[in-house]
């Protein structure tokens, strides 16, 4: 089982992921310099955090057109795991690998601060070990997560129960006071129809030990690998 | 050489937070007049194409491809010949 972290210019959470996947979770894990042209070989690959390429233009735009995002397109293409966390998120939107947008958060700041997300759907390859409707504690540090896209992708996404994290109070209810950048209905993290791409704002790199103030986000990892494990 | 003057702007149905907060600043500002705010960006692109209709195939591409997202935006352009700089 053999972890991919695509490190680009500008990656800043890269050494988290790296670190969790190696020291936390106990799998291996490598980085891949976003020129590599392949990820054969990789069973999930990770596109962590950051600032790719300075967030010019747009948060993801330039990233998406490195090499190796036609390899990782390949790579979900065939069914693999891929998981986008922060600007990982706005890379897959940008790409279209994910459907949707992110605009600037409607309160205009960067906001970085633990939020509770509730697991909308726990039959996923990185949300199988949490419990239904689990409310987890995870950090978010994000100027731009405020996920748009029109109607009809919006309730093709529910009707789908492919909104896979949603923001929401501490002991679970969805409500607007919880979210944190006024992201449509809520939401914090989509997958794709075929469930083997995620995306999500929260960081659940920052929350894998308790000495951090959560582990929750090593149900995510640890999900992660349950699937790889049973494949 | 022509030189495109790119706008960009939010789509109408996608609500500008940057715009609401300039409204209200200009409000307080007693500009009571102001009935909306809408911000966007500008881009300059000079190219080095000689001619017209070619320059304009060329833009139009830039912009689907990489300058705007469809998704949460939409762009208008002006497109002149200008010298050789």
């Amino acid at each position: 089982m053999k972890f991919g972290v695509v490190v680009f210019p500008g990656s800043n959470c890269d050494h988290d992921c790296h670190y969790v996947l190696n020291g936390v979770i106990g799998v291996k894990a490598e980085y891949i310099w976003h020129k590599e042209t392949s990820v054969d070989g990789f069973d999930c690959v990770v596109l962590p955090g950051g600032f790719s390429y300075g967030d010019y233009l747009r948060t993801g735009s330039i990233a998406r057109f490195s090499p190796v995002m036609n390899a990782v397109a390949k790579h979900a293409r065939k069914g693999k795991l891929v998981i986008g966390i922060c600007n990982g998120f706005q890379i897959l939107l940008e790409a279209g690998i994910l459907p949707g947008a992110m605009l600037r958060n409607t309160s205009l700041n960067f906001v970085c601060k633990d939020v509770w997300v509730k697991v909308e759907n726990n039959e996923t390859p990185f949300t199988s070990l949490c419990g239904e409707k689990e409310a987890l504690r995870i950090p978010v540090a994000h100027g731009e997560g405020n996920y748009f896209a029109d109607t009809e992708i919006i309730e093709k996404l529910e009707s789908e129960h492919r909104v896979v994290l949603r923001y929401c109070s501490e002991n679970g209810n969805v409500e607007k006071s919880s979210n944190p950048n006024g992201s449509l209905n809520n939401i914090a993290g989509i997958c794709n129809e075929r469930k083997n791409v995620l995306g999500l704002m929260p960081h659940p790199e920052r929350c894998s030990e308790k000495i951090l103030g959560s582990a929750d986000g090593k149900k995510i990892f640890d999900s992660i690998r349950a699937f790889l494990r049973g494949s | 050489m022509f030189l495109a003057k790119v706008y960009v702007t939010l789509k109408k149905s996608v609500l500008d937070p940057q715009g609401v907060t300039v409204k209200h600043a200009l409000e307080s500002l007693d500009f009571e007049s102001v009935s909306d705010v809408r911000l966007g960006k500008y881009m300059e692109i000079k190219l080095d194409v000689s001619d017209e209709e070619e320059a304009e195939a060329r833009l139009k591409e830039m912009c689907k491809k990489l300058l705007i997202n469809p998704v949460i935006e939409e762009y208008t352009y002006d497109l002149k010949r200008v010298g050789d700089c």
